[in-house]
């Protein structure tokens, strides 16, 4: 049998089956897509490399002066040659003054691409904020907008109002320069009248502060002679040293071993309260979630499905993806010998469905997930999700979530 | 070769490690120096029932994967024994040993890099099966494709590319990479470290079914507590090359006794914002293992370090059935 014919019968199969591969595309159509997105991606770069703009256009108001940040309808597509991917679609939630705010989701969930938004680190051209906006308020009681800010002023924002922890803390240092050189040039760059003593000291206390028994050895030594969990440390000094606002730990502990990530979270609150910081915390393990965090939001393929307080969400779920988030956690605790799981996996990013987004996913769902996206139902000031079933007043049947716990 | 036979009283254990050491030398040696070694597994004994699981925890650089590497011999033994269903694997021919490699196969951490990006999914699963003769030519297609509805794969996927797959799609590949070979015994190294909590659970499940199915043995490696606890019949702990503490899941997890079991237990984290635990947090790193402290390994972290910990390297003792431990607290009484 020749190749060309094994082709045939796949194509042929998958016919049979109702499986759509729209990740095949003709040259042609391919090309179209392209020239397309070139288009709309110079639009959008004109629009950021502006100089000289005016400080009105992008000076706002914030809903409640009690938040550092605040989301609304936020859009962030990435236009590639197959197609646009939607990875932030119409995201709103806001994060208060001194509150961690866990974000939780799969992989691919748009997740970081919303907290890279707020930090206009998004990779461009391809990666777009399409529409919707970030406001940011300083402590000066200044609100920018995050979305329109060019990118001279951003500059002055990043990593010294709001800083970021990534996940892999080896692939963020720069392994040609030593420690205390990556980190004096933080202070250097944000403090206006730094001198270079005055950076030195500075990391030195730094380098302190986050644990490091040893802080002058560990100042002038490269990354690699460090540990995981040291260089996590390193990471957190590093963006603490000039005292953010706001703090942005993408899959902090990810990387790290168990003993070493309680060893991590424990600094990340001690730090917070040390600073009176805000943190943003990005995360798949629930667990974390469940120590670190005050408000939770839950993310599904690039929408909000649930957010509400850490209580609402862990005490009460409403929505099904949350539930069997919760649920497929194994434990010595769970009695059945089957471990729940939800089945499939997330759909394709490219051609997302016009209905709910879990609802191949879903085994509660009813005839109406599959006709439209349900809204967000909203059930005390902090708590609600996006579910039909959720919509008049609670239809779910909660307790038998509670007995499977 | 007739030492590679052992005589094997005890049937009902499938795999028996003794002693089991594994020193990698370091590449710097000056002359009139005495060679140095990275002691990766230094005396770890332990054996496996058949048709259980045994679970195998540790931080990273513990030498949990050198352990599941050197029973396969992808590495070979520094010393020690290991008798997989009464033959000693460190002592038999390399003849006789790929006619037993079948029956022992190995599900990686990453299937990612783990699957040839050249071969379709019916190769990658068949290649082996074709090598050993599993089953005859006649029936391998048909064999390839039963394997796969096992493992939740779909028969048109027989002539895709790994590429085309998801995390949790291409680890059900790999799993049936395994099982086609109709092994007893299956090595999983961290099988779900890379995965979303949804897709960890489908394929923990797909591992269960298995089991129950065909009566596998399991070494599960993970570093992921409650994933262990919820998959294993026996839990052994790693630290630093050595085994620290092992016993029943019922005994380790209910009453554990070495200080670093505990500060491990301590450390999952829980989902639920209410409980407030009482937390161990061990100050420190892992130390290097090209140095280990002397003595008791651990006691660079241990909170309850005494003088004797750093003269005696504590051995593994037994305390109730089954139960060992390896601290010197309890030696005492």
């Amino acid at each position: 049998m020749g190749l060309l014919d094994k082709w045939r019968q796949i194509k042929q199969a998958e016919a049979e089956q109702g499986i759509d591969h729209t990740m095949y595309l003709t040259l042609k159509e391919e090309r179209r897509i392209s020239r397309e997105n070139n288009r709309i991606i110079r639009q959008f770069e004109r629009e950021k490399n502006r100089k000289n703009v005016p400080e009105e256009e992008y000076l706002t108001k914030m809903r409640d002066p009690n938040n550092v940040v605040e989301f609304e309808n936020l859009h962030t597509y990435f236009f590639t040659d197959v197609g646009t991917v939607k990875s932030v679609n119409g995201v709103t939630f806001d994060i208060p003054q001194g509150k961690v705010v866990g974000v939780v989701g799969e992989s691919g969930c748009g997740k970081s691409v919303t907290s890279l938004s707020l930090m206009q680190l998004v990779q461009a051209p391809q990666g777009q904020i399409v529409s919707g906006s970030i406001r940011y308020q300083d402590r000066n009681g200044k609100c920018y907008e995050i979305t329109k800010m060019p990118r001279d002023k951003m500059l002055k924002v990043r990593g010294k109002e709001i800083a970021m922890i990534f996940q892999e803390p080896m692939t963020s240092l720069n392994p040609v320069f030593k420690i205390g050189e990556q980190m004096d040039e933080v202070v250097l760059l944000h403090e206006e009248d730094a001198t270079p003593k005055m950076a030195r000291e500075r990391s030195l206390e730094m380098l302190n502060l986050v644990g490091i028994a040893d802080p002058q050895k560990v100042y002038n030594n490269y990354p690699h002679e460090l540990s995981g969990g040291m260089r996590q440390r390193v990471m957190i000094a590093m963006a603490l040293s000039c005292t953010p606002r706001l703090i942005i730990a993408d899959e902090p502990t990810t990387a790290l071993d168990v003993t070493i990530q309680a060893q991590i979270l424990e600094l990340l609150r001690d730090v917070k309260n040390k600073i009176n910081g805000s943190i943003m915390l990005i995360t798949h393990d629930l667990g974390v979630i469940a120590e670190m965090a005050d408000y939770v939001v839950v993310m599904y393929a690039g929408r909000i499905i649930e957010k509400g307080t850490v209580r609402e969400i862990f005490h009460n779920p409403k929505h099904p993806y949350t539930i069997g988030l919760m649920r497929s956690k194994p434990s010595g605790k769970t009695k059945d010998n089957r471990l729940y799981s939800i089945k499939g996996q997330v759909p394709n990013p490219i051609n997302m469905p016009n209905h709910c987004y879990f609802f191949n996913r879903c085994d509660r769902a009813i005839e109406i997930c599959a006709e439209e996206y349900p809204e967000m139902v909203q059930f005390t000031d902090t708590h609600s999700a996006a579910c039909h079933l959720c919509r008049n007043g609670g239809l779910m049947d909660t307790n038998s979530t509670k007995e499977q716990r | 070769m007739e030492n590679a036979y052992v005589n094997n009283n005890n049937n009902d254990d499938i795999l028996i490690v003794r002693n089991l050491k594994k020193y990698y030398p370091l590449s710097k040696i000056s002359i009139g120096k005495k060679r140095s070694y990275v002691k990766a597994v230094d005396d770890v004994s332990f054996s496996i029932k058949r048709g259980t699981t045994m679970g195998l925890v540790g931080e990273s650089g513990c030498g949990k994967t050198t352990v599941g590497r050197t029973i396969l011999r992808l590495h070979d033994v520094t010393d020690g024994q290991v008798i997989f269903d009464g033959m000693d694997l460190a002592k038999i021919p390399p003849r006789k040993l790929r006619r037993l490699r079948p029956q022992m196969q190995m599900i990686f951490q990453d299937p990612y890099s783990s699957l040839s990006p050249r071969l379709p999914i019916g190769e990658i699963i068949g290649e082996a099966v074709k090598e050993h003769k599993i089953v005859p030519r006649s029936e391998y297609r048909s064999y390839i494709l039963k394997v796969m509805h096992d493992c939740g794969l779909q028969p048109h996927y027989y002539y895709r590319y790994p590429h085309e797959f998801s995390g949790g799609q291409r680890q059900r590949i790999s799993i049936a990479r395994a099982v086609a070979l109709k092994p007893k015994f299956i090595i999983c190294d961290e099988p779900l470290s890379a995965l979303d909590v949804s897709i960890q659970a489908q394929i923990i499940n797909l591992m269960k079914d298995l089991q129950e199915q065909y009566g596998y043995t399991y070494l599960f490696i993970s570093h992921d507590l409650s994933v262990v606890e919820y998959l294993s019949d026996t839990i052994g702990v790693m630290y630093l090359g050595s085994m620290v503490e092992m016993g029943e899941k019922k005994q380790i997890f209910d009453n554990p006794m070495h200080p670093y079991t505990k500060a491990l237990l301590s450390a999952i984290p829980v989902s639920d914002p209410d409980v407030k635990m009482n937390r161990i947090i061990l100050k420190g790193d892992i130390p290097s293992p090209v140095n280990p402290p002397s003595g008791c390994k651990f006691r660079t972290r241990c909170p309850y370090a005494t003088k004797v910990c750093a003269e005696v390297a504590p051995k593994l003792k037994e305390y109730e059935s089954g139960h060992k431990v390896a601290c010197h607290l309890y030696s005492q009484d």
